[in-house]
């Protein structure tokens, strides 16, 4: 069954020989910024663009090559040296170049360039702007790595890099307190699902004896049913903690106190795709599992509904993008989730969804930067006039979104939820529906952001910032605009570009399979798509009969409201979750040990002591010694020790 | 009847690394009585890095007329792979804590105190405290320890493994109460390791007695066999063999025979921190392998579920522990308890993979930490080594190269992919994985993943916080410092990209029997 198995690789040679200049290339930028001191400061951020912008021509060059050769060519390997190379323990460091592959190059390097170029404008005014074109390099270079590794390992290791980059960006506003608990939560919870992966390659490790794609994909048949399954679980743990899917998904809308570009690269378009990519690129061990690929699309179903009704209640205009992203990547887990139906759906949709999503994060903080970096939508208002530009690409991006016909998302996202409805039975009619419903909200916070934002009256005019200044709303410098008009261009018309003609679903399929379609669905496709439609457009009225009549809205937020409100604006209790399982029960088993550790074995000596002097002198003196404590607890547990030795032996 | 005694065949090519390293602590002592004070420091500097110079050409020369597994001293000295590999181990982590040690830059006069004999808290004590000379008796005491411990992980019978960890421990006990500054917790610090140190040899000899009970011999190899064949009661066997193991997971620190680390680690004087927390491991996990390995290797059916669970309190133990540590030097010593239990891991494999995992973890982790106290030693403030993980705030601000440099090994702790750390937990968890000990793997990857929280707190404070205003100075590092933090943190990079050599060099053979 599984097509991927059957894939001839190849060494790769001639011009996709020169494929290690991709990482390479950020990697020296990254290197030459954070080592580079203070000397740096005037020209870093030009080399930070350069040395990405190189990379993505590179990547062109390369992606040309591979579409010039016959499908059944275009999975190279490209061996750049052995890692770990003693006897059994074979790590080789080596680059795999196939469609996913490559695609995902085009997407890190493409949008990551464009949001390079208007870092520029976005971090003028920081002293560190250097420092922040360096932490991006290194991201980049990570990012490059995970998706472009030819093994578990490689991907592990580009896996923590971006984890590593991302919690060090989203920090980087160190006088807040909010960054640095943001930043811990987001590398916690990573940590949460990097478990889940490390297991699951040494499981895969210790099963087939090794990690390399190709080994993996052409011997995951001999797996048993239950540890395919188990592996398929753990990696889909570890996919949940980078992409922010339930249960793991608090941690990315507090990721928002970053600064914006960073939001718009690492968690809107690339980092927070990467669970997409590695349930995708996993391909054969999913296809072997179906209760596997069943939880996947329950958890992208029950994810890409929380999003969309924790995105209602947020007043925050980057919490409701995050919380849209989380959406959104729902969507994409869902289909992947599908198997040989959606691996290729979900991947078309991460692509656009990269350009769209990234080109509303950089119109957020295009507001912010107009706005004294206000982020609370309350305060907004009546914005397109100041602000057309940002008006129009925010706008393009915002259709695209919520599929309006002929945009990007429109062919993207419908073709996930029309998959969704064929996965037959019962499954069939939750997960499209989940979809369609999905869709209808996307539709109404969507609509309400754009109303509360750049319509309505100017509430901005009677207010003032946190800093006591007044808004002087304008329109940003070429730098940041420019690339938020091209990736707008990528919102009108990058989807009908992926999907007309199935291209990007056949360049795929020497990795990801044929696409399957179902044999049937419970109701015609034509009535999908003008159900969803129609969905879509009852999401927008709503939002315009509640948001849009020219009604008021208070620029203070509405304590008294209904449970649902009030629900939402707690994440949906995501956070309490976590808390109850996790946090909570980990500090008490902290103080616990810690309790043990000093007092109890102390308290215990000195309790004994007391029985037998019976003094309370003696009992005050026995206190400042400490020694003894260490030595009962030795003697305790060389007595268990021993007795427990003991024990097995005669038991 | 008796036989008369004869003298045993002595591999003096073999044990030639061993022997120098004793005869310069021997000279060093007798430099001691006939070198005038004002250039003491100079002459046992250059003795003992010779020395140590020295004993790695010998070995390497040994290495290089490619020897068979083989012991001398009639058996009592393994002369096998692993013994030669932890010899040079040894010697190289002995390198780095010797430049430690003989550091006089950071410290004006040294780490060590200028006159032990002075009663701490006194005005002659204050006075010592800015005198520029050192108890130079340190660097012989640090030799005699660190042939203590090529012996202790090369010795094939109990009692010479015996003497071995005394010979390597009292100089331990008394350089652990050396320190210049801070006099009373450092003493309090020795003390605390004398008495409990004391108490682990006293479970470790009657362990010896009980196993000569059973096996009528001290040779692991005898014990083995007797585990084959005898109808003597097992239970002088496992008793023998428990008590004999809490001495030697006393000296590995491992939970929850660990009481003592935090508060020596702590107390003691840097540089020696850096020369427990690297070499004494190594000591210690050499010789655990081998007596697990070859001396109770046959019944491991028997007793390994029981070193799973120790080693999964040691990982749990450390790890959570360490997270609510305010001090630097605590932070390493409670993260040194969590590896102990990844170490075990790589043992309880009991197979020849498992010693590769094991030696390989041994050398990277010791190259690291003796990195990491290298740093430590350089943040200072008025009084001394400011090891409050609260004025370590800000440091990145202050210190970019530094913070840079901690940044990196604390990260090679944590395990994070091209630093040692990584590849080391990755060939452990392998090994642990092929010998079918899922579970302590598992725990393994998850007690790493809550011992990253502390590792990254200290580097949120050093990124992230604000410098305290009168936060400590970092002080310019001298020759001797750069050159150990540099070699560690070198080797840590070195390890982690490139580490297929090393898992050679460990790779290359068994234990002798």
């Amino acid at each position: 069954m599984s097509i991927a198995a059957s894939e001839t690789v190849q060494q790769a040679s001639g011009t996709m020989s020169l494929a290690w200049l991709l990482f390479a290339l950020p990697a020296f930028g990254a290197l030459v910024l954070l080592l580079g001191g203070r000397r740096t400061n005037s020209w870093g951020h030009i080399l930070g663009v350069l040395t990405v912008v190189a990379a993505f021509a590179v990547g062109l060059v390369l992606f040309f090559t591979s579409l010039g050769a016959p499908p059944d060519q275009r999975t190279l390997n490209l061996h750049l040296f052995d890692w770990i190379d003693v006897g059994s323990l074979q790590v080789e460091f080596g680059m795999r170049l196939d469609p996913l592959s490559m695609v995902f190059v085009l997407l890190i390097t493409g949008v990551g360039a464009l949001i390079h170029i208007y870092s520029i404008g976005y971090m003028d005014d920081d002293r560190d702007r250097r420092r922040f074109f360096g932490y991006l390099n290194l991201f980049v270079f990570s990012m490059l790595i995970l998706v472009l590794g030819n093994s578990f390992i490689t991907l592990y290791l580009g896996w923590e890099g971006v984890g590593l980059a991302s919690y060090l960006l989203i920090g980087w506003y160190s006088d807040r307190r909010s960054a640095a608990t943001a930043s811990k939560k987001a590398f916690l919870m990573n940590r949460v699902g990097d478990v889940g992966l490390a297991i699951a390659i040494f499981l895969l490790w210790a099963n087939l004896g090794s990690t390399q794609y190709t080994e993996v994909f052409a011997r995951a048949g001999q797996l048993s049913p239950g540890t395919a399954t188990a592996i398929a679980l753990l990696l889909l743990l570890g996919a949940c903690g980078k992409s922010g899917q339930f249960p793991l998904q608090a941690w990315l809308p507090d990721a928002m106190e970053g600064p914006t570009p960073v939001s718009a690269l690492i968690h809107a378009a690339t980092m927070v795709t990467a669970g997409v990519y590695l349930v995708a690129r996993s391909n054969p061990i999913f296809d072997l599992t179906e209760t596997g690929r069943l939880v996947v699309t329950l958890i992208g179903a029950f994810t890409l509904l929380l999003g969309c009704i924790v995105g209602c209640a947020y007043d925050d205009i980057k919490k409701v993008l995050a919380y849209s992203t989380v959406s959104q990547i729902g969507y994409m887990m869902l289909g992947v989730g599908l198997g040989p139906f959606g691996y290729a759906l979900g991947i078309i949709h991460l692509l656009a969804h990269g350009f769209f999503k990234a080109g509303l994060f950089l119109g957020a903080g295009s507001i912010m930067h107009a706005m004294n970096d206000e982020v609370d939508m309350r305060k907004f208002g009546g914005l397109w006039r100041k602000l057309p530009i940002t008006f129009v690409t925010f706008g393009l991006g915002y259709l695209a979104l919520i599929g309006f016909p002929f945009l990007s998302g429109y062919y993207t996202k419908d073709a996930i939820i029309e998959a969704a409805f064929g996965a037959g039975g019962w499954r069939g009619w939750v997960f499209g529906l989940a979809g369609a419903i999905g869709a209808a909200l996307t539709a109404f916070y969507m609509t309400r952001l754009m109303l509360m934002t750049f319509f309505g009256k100017s509430r901005w005019k009677e207010l003032r910032s946190a800093d006591d200044r007044e808004f002087h709303p304008h329109e940003a410098k070429p730098v940041m605009w420019v690339p938020m008009v091209l990736l707008a261009i990528g919102s009108l018309g990058a989807g009908a570009f992926f999907v007309l003609g199935d291209r990007v679903v056949n360049y795929l399929s020497p990795t990801l399979g044929r696409l399957s379609t179902a044999e049937s669905h419970p109701i015609p496709e034509l009535l999908i798509t003008i159900g969803t439609l129609v969905l879509a457009a009852i999401g927008v009225l709503v939002a315009w009969l509640i948001f849009g009549r020219a009604k008021d809205i208070p620029a203070q937020r509405p304590e008294n409201v209904s449970g649902i409100v009030r629900a939402a604006r707690k994440d949906l209790y995501g956070n309490a979750l976590n808390e109850a399982l996790i946090a909570r029960p980990g500090i008490w088993l902290d103080r616990f040990l810690v309790w043990l550790d000093n007092k109890g074995v102390d308290g215990l000596v000195n309790g004994t002591a007391a029985l037998f002097g019976g003094s309370s002198g003696r009992l005050r003196r026995l206190q400042t010694g400490f020694v003894r404590s260490y030595a009962l607890s030795m003697l305790a547990g060389g007595v268990i020790l021993i007795g427990a030795l003991l024990m097995v032996r005669y038991a | 009847m008796t036989t008369p005694a004869s003298l045993p065949d002595i591999d003096y090519a073999g044990v030639a690394p061993v022997l120098i390293i004793l005869g310069a602590a021997c000279i060093g002592v007798l430099l001691e009585a006939f070198v005038p004070r004002s250039q003491r420091w100079a002459v046992q500097v250059v003795l003992s890095l010779l020395a140590i110079v020295v004993a790695a050409i010998a070995l390497g020369a040994y290495l290089y007329t490619g020897p068979q597994n083989t012991s001398t001293f009639a058996g009592s000295i393994a002369l096998d792979r692993p013994a030669l590999f932890l010899w040079g181990t040894l010697l190289a982590l002995g390198l780095g804590s010797i430049l430690l040690i003989a550091d006089r830059v950071v410290e004006p006069g040294g780490a060590f105190v200028a006159q032990a004999g002075i009663r701490p808290g006194t005005m002659l004590d204050k006075e010592q405290a800015n005198r520029s000379s050192m108890q130079t008796e340190v660097f012989p005491l640090a030799l005699f320890s660190l042939a203590g411990m090529m012996i202790f992980c090369s010795a094939n019978d109990l009692l010479s493994m015996f003497v071995a960890l005394e010979v390597l421990s009292l100089p331990l006990y008394l350089m652990c109460g050396l320190a210049r500054r801070r006099r009373l917790l450092s003493q309090e610090a020795a003390v605390k390791y004398f008495l409990l140190g004391a108490f682990a040899s006293a479970f470790f000899l009657y362990g010896v007695a009980l196993l000569y009970g059973y096996a009528n011999s001290v040779k692991l190899a005898d014990i083995a066999n007797a585990a084959g064949g005898t109808n003597r009661s097992d239970a002088l066997l496992f008793l023998g063999m428990g008590l004999l193991l809490i001495g030697l997971l006393f000296k590995g620190s491992v939970g929850p025979f660990h009481t003592w680390t935090p508060d020596v680690y702590q107390g003691a004087p840097t540089p020696m921190t850096a020369f427990m927390g690297a070499c004494t491991k190594v000591a210690a996990f050499g010789a655990i392998l081998r007596v697990l390995m070859v001396a109770f290797g046959s019944t491991h059916w028997e007793w390994q579920t029981i070193m799973w669970v120790v080693a999964g309190i040691s990982m749990l133990l450390g790890a959570i522990l360490g997270i609510t540590q305010t001090d630097v030097k605590r932070m390493i010593a409670y993260s040194s308890v969590a590896h102990a239990g990844f170490l075990l891991v790589g043992v309880l494999a009991l197979d020849g993979s498992g010693i590769r995992a094991t030696l390989f973890y041994l050398i990277s982790y010791g190259f690291t930490t003796i990195a990491a106290f290298g740093v430590v030693s350089l943040v200072r403030d008025g009084t001394g080594e400011s090891t409050s993980l609260s004025s370590w705030a800000g440091l990145g601000k202050r210190s970019p190269l530094l913070a840079g440099i901690f940044t990196f090994l604390l990260l090679a702790l944590a395990g994070i992919p091209l630093t040692s750390g990584f590849v080391s937990k990755f060939v452990v968890f392998a090994a642990g994985m092929s010998a079918g000990i899922t579970p302590l793997v598992v725990l393994g990857l998850i007690a790493s993943t809550i011992a990253a929280f502390f590792y990254l707190r200290v580097i949120v404070l050093m990124y992230f916080s604000e410098p305290a205003a009168d936060g400590p100075t970092v002080t310019l590092p001298g020759m001797y410092t750069t050159a150990a933090i540099t070699l560690g943190t070198l080797v840590t990079l070195l390890l982690g990209v490139y580490p297929s050599f090393m898992l050679d060099w460990a790779g290359t053979g068994g234990f002798v029997v």
